[in-house]
């Protein structure tokens, strides 16, 4: 019996590792998890009367959101560009290219913070001339909320990415990756790949969609 | 990922695809004259084909195997029952 099993082929039943597999599995589930969300915006927006236009509201100018959705596909080719590097044994190449990687996250953080701290700026004044009008407190409308749930919850995951890529950039510098041996540098691109396609959702539903959904 | 997804991958045409799409999307909302329905079906139409693109493409799903599919579209699926569940939530008079 031990003879027969010396003598045959190492079998091999699927043709991607497990930790490729734990990652699809993981992103399946926090695919859901942004369903929730993105299916709670759906269904406050078209039901409420009025929802506010970020587009209208300077600092969100859509020319912001629009080159942050272009940085992150950027930052998509970047990081395929430094699997197929070290794919080839360039292990430079894949330095140079997930640096790139990590500096369009994190110039995408940049600018989100920027929008926030505008958003917040601006929606402060707007409750505090609220108040003064009518001495009651400004109410927290779904609109924000629902912004801040999504766009927050994509922003999370953004910075995960970056100290998942950062983390990744160490061991490479390190040398822990070959042309033969590089799933972790596979398993980090699916993540980041991931977080590019989330904000490529919500880049149209919450910036482009039209004001009232429920007029279609 | 096989070999033969190593040796052919269209990354910058992939690339050059999506800023198209992306610049596209903008010029729809705010260039193309056209009722609110075809604005969200083309947005729609748009962004459902970049999501393919990054998931076949720079995810490598059009090279992997049929097990790696089904974990992929399984919560796809799940989406499809939550937005049927939802859809009287959404279209109740308010």
């Amino acid at each position: 019996m031990e003879t027969m099993a010396a003598t045959l082929p190492a079998r091999k039943p699927y043709s991607f590792t497990n930790g490729k597999l734990a990652m699809w599995l993981f992103l399946g589930s926090d695919a859901m998890g942004f369903m929730g969300l993105i299916g709670a915006y759906i269904v406050l927006r078209i039901t409420s009367p009025n929802w506010e236009n970020p587009k209208l509201d300077p600092p969100f100018g859509i020319n912001l959101t629009a080159f942050m959705t272009f940085l992150l596909i950027v930052s998509s080719v970047t990081m395929v560009t430094a699997l197929s590097r070290i794919e080839k044994g360039d292990r430079k190449g894949l330095l140079f290219w997930l640096a790139m990687t990590i500096c369009g996250g994190l110039t995408f953080l940049c600018l989100q913070a920027y929008e926030w701290t505008h958003f917040i700026h601006a929606k402060h004044e707007l409750a505090v001339e609220y108040t003064k009008a009518t001495t009651l407190a400004a109410p927290f409308t779904n609109y924000q909320a629902t912004f801040f749930s999504l766009t927050g919850f994509h922003g999370l995951h953004v910075t995960i990415g970056v100290i998942y890529l950062s983390t990744i950039w160490i061991r490479s510098w390190q040398g822990a990756y070959t042309a033969e041996k590089h799933s972790p540098v596979e398993l980090v691109g699916l993540y980041w790949h991931f977080v590019d396609l989330v904000w490529i959702v919500l880049f149209t539903i919450i910036y482009l969609l039209p004001d009232s959904v429920r007029d279609l | 990922m096989s070999e033969h997804a190593q040796a052919s991958h269209p990354y910058y045409r992939i690339f050059g695809i999506l800023t198209v799409l992306t610049i596209a999307e903008i010029l729809w909302v705010y260039v193309v004259p056209h009722s609110r329905a075809m604005l969200a079906g083309g947005l729609g139409l748009m962004a459902a084909a970049k999501v393919a693109l990054v998931g076949l493409y720079y995810m490598h799903l059009k090279y992997e195997g049929k097990l790696l599919w089904v974990v992929a579209l399984f919560p796809l699926t799940l989406v499809v029952v939550m937005i049927a569940g939802l859809l009287p939530d959404a279209l109740a008079p308010y």
